[in-house]
């Protein structure tokens, strides 16, 4: 997995509660069977005026002029602010893996659906929670200052803006430690095989229902 | 100390190992894989060159791409490229790595969250994961169930095991005996609509309660699918007997002696009486109309005989704004009541209301009635082939049939619209499923979730209607 230590990068506002998975990468995008290549679909709904197919070449798509990511000033945005329970919805990883093709490489909000948040730590993806205040005090910061950039630094879990104020945020010490070293769950779980077998062991004892039971 | 939640049990019977820095290595004795989510898992194992760790431990079907009319021709015939393309991949990893895959032309295919109740793949006690965040259903049965994203998928498979945190414990408390007309899908909606799309994140659900107790182990499985829509990735509700006697005789169930032991043990799977909850919420079930969504999240729902709420008397701006923009999406005027609401389509089936109990609930509305003229189509799609044999059994397909509804082969279908099965740009659609998203059922779709009765008597009157007046009749 990509390492994550230090990133500065346009913020890109988008002012809405609730953006759920099927807004980030609606469904007919689902069928492909690639992690990649999912960032022009990212927001497609909001993004274009049309209804977008998978495979489609969409650099001759009519665009919404209104969406945030169309506006020339957020172009080139890695920073993605948002609001409440962002992320709701679906467990689709493919959300995070279109966030990541477009560039995105964090998103702040108060708060994040479970299930997206997690999805987020396993593609060098870092969704930053803040509270509501400093969320909207962020918001009014973008509006009034074109260009505006914020550096994320998970090393010292803070969100630097440009005027120097610093934002602490809570990180889990395990994913943390994940991001900054690029290291692959798969690889840590395996290093405790033992453990796992040893589980087996004695579940098998307790609950021998639970094992050797799918087959055809 | 505090007694242990079922919650607390579940997770202390499967803690493989306990880190330092809060996160666990926890057991997982059951994986569901379908289409959608699975390939690029697959396709990571293969790269890093290595193997399930457990065979028997996953069991697929494909279920979001199938189409739901006629099957004959087989997976070359789904006519989208794409769509084929990915259950051709479910079948050919299956094969590869020979895991139990029910293909789409078997008669035990369905919508995951179906078929593994229905198998006794899922048991109570057990930890279940899948590519899918229904999969909060198969807590209805003691069982520690939640959806997890393809990285995990590919972890599951690899290793058995997921890295996890424990989460809050919630008990969400139905007492009371719910009305006539009043089904689990309203409960679960209600109690959305009171907590809201995110007052269970972070957190396990219980469901408790003399209502839920009432409930057929279908009707909590409707409730505990739609725990995600709550925020809550894992929905719960204790062993009783019903459970216990759902799971008798079913193929993956345990046998014999190993039978008498599993019964003892599941009998433990209630949250002790002096257990300690971290938030606790509590509801009336007589407060509990039929219920209806009008908006574009699922708490955005009220009861069939309310009104659509005015963005002008919300005082928060975040929700007034939230209220305006679904108003508009949804091409609904403030204050207009919900039952002049009307529909182009009806869809009945998903997992949150495709089991046997929701094709009689719908059928027993429709029957000796029509659907309304009006409507472009009223659909009902079962979630399994065994589910569609048994209402087959019954006689509810003529009921359908004769009503004006059609009746489809087993799949997701009009739920997210990966198939054929979709709305038009503006059409509304009274859907038994579980998200009214944007787009959810189709480009520019709008979706009222509701219940298989009240999307039957919506389908009889082309507009929303109680129920409960229809059953007077």
């Amino acid at each position: 997995m990509r390492k994550f230590t230090q990133h500065t990068g346009v913020v890109a506002p988008l002012d809405r509660a609730n953006v759920d998975t099927d807004m980030i990468i609606p469904k007919q995008f689902l069928k492909s069977i690639k992690r990649a290549g999912f960032g022009p679909n990212l927001f497609d709904e909001l993004r274009y005026m049309d209804e977008g197919q998978p495979d489609q070449d969409c650099s001759g798509r009519p665009l919404n002029p209104d969406f945030v990511l169309n506006q020339p000033r957020y172009a080139g945005s890695s920073v993605l602010l948002a609001r409440e329970n962002f992320g709701c919805g679906s467990s689709r990883e493919h959300a995070p893996w279109a966030l990541d093709d477009y560039g995105f490489r964090a998103v702040i909000a108060p708060s994040f659906a479970d299930i997206f948040y997690n999805n987020c730590f396993k593609n060098g993806l870092l969704p930053i929670v803040l509270n509501d205040s400093q969320v909207d005090q962020l918001f009014k910061e973008v509006e009034v200052n074109e260009g505006y950039q914020l550096t994320i630094d998970l090393e010292r879990q803070v969100v630097v803006s440009p005027s120097g104020e610093e934002f602490a945020f809570e990180v889990d010490g395990f994913r943390r430690h994940c991001l900054l070293e690029g290291l692959d769950d798969i690889g840590l779980t395996l290093q405790n095989a033992d453990s796992i077998k040893a589980y087996e062991e004695r579940r098998r004892q307790e609950a021998p229902w639970l094992f050797d039971a799918i087959h055809n | 100390m505090a007694g242990k939640t079922l919650y607390d049990k579940l997770w202390d019977a499967h803690l493989v190992r306990q880190n330092e820095d809060g996160s666990a290595l926890i057991y997982i004795d059951r994986q569901i894989l379908h289409e959608v989510t699975s390939p690029q898992a697959f396709e990571g194992l293969r790269l890093a060159g290595r193997k399930p760790w457990r065979i028997d431990a996953n069991l697929a079907t494909p279920d979001h791409n199938v189409p739901t009319t006629a099957r004959a021709g087989g997976v070359d015939q789904i006519v989208d490229p794409v769509s084929r393309i990915q259950v051709k991949t479910l079948d050919s990893n299956c094969d590869d790595f020979g895991i139990v895959e029910f293909k789409m032309n078997d008669l035990r295919q369905g919508i995951v969250h179906v078929v593994g109740p229905e198998q006794g793949m899922t048991l109570p006690g057990s930890t279940v994961v899948c590519g899918d965040s229904h999969t909060s259903t198969h807590g209805a049965f003691g069982a520690l169930a939640h959806g997890i994203g393809t990285s995990e998928v590919e972890h599951v498979l690899a290793t058995q095991c997921l890295i996890a945190k424990k989460m809050k414990n919630m008990l969400v408390r139905v007492d009371g005996q719910l009305g006539a007309g009043v089904t689990a899908k309203d409960v679960v909606l209600h109690i959305i609509g009171v907590i809201g799309t995110a007052g269970g994140t972070g957190c396990a659900m219980e469901f408790g309660g003399s209502a839920i107790q009432s409930l057929s182990v279908e009707g909590r499985m409707t409730i505990c699918n739609m725990s995600i829509e709550a925020g809550a990735r894992v929905g719960m509700v204790a062993v009783d007997d019903k459970t216990i006697e759902y799971f008798r005789g079913r193929p993956f169930s345990p046998k014999g002696e190993q039978w008498d032991r599993a019964v003892e043990a599941w009998k433990d799977l209630v949250s002790d009486a002096d257990a300690e909850f971290d938030h606790v919420v509590e509801i009336r079930a007589e407060d509990i109309k039929p219920q209806v969504t009008w908006g574009t999240s699922p708490e955005m729902v009220l009861p069939v005989d309310a009104n659509v709420p005015n963005p002008e008397a919300e005082a928060d701006a975040v929700k007034a704004d939230g209220i305006r923009r679904a108003l508009k999406y949804m091409g609904l005027s403030a204050d207009q009541k919900i039952t002049d609401i009307q529909l182009d389509r009806v869809f009945i089936g998903s997992c949150t209301n495709s089991r046997i109990e929701d094709l009689r609930a719908a059928a027993e509305v429709v029957k000796g009635r029509k659907v309304a003229a009006t409507l472009k189509q009223a659909l009902v799609v079962p979630g399994s082939g065994l589910v569609k044999e048994q209402a087959e059994k019954e006689g509810l397909d003529k009921i359908f049939i004769e009503a004006g509804l059609e009746w489809r082969e087993p799949g997701c279908s009009m739920c997210l619209a990966m198939n054929p099965d979709k709305l038009g740009q503006g059409e509304h659609c009274a859907s038994t499923s579980n998200r009214n998203f944007e787009g959810r059922q189709g480009f520019g779709g709008r979706t009222h979730l509701v219940s298989p009765a009240m999307a039957a008597a919506a389908a009889v009157a082309g507009h929303f209607v109680d129920v409960r007046e229809l059953m007077n009749q």
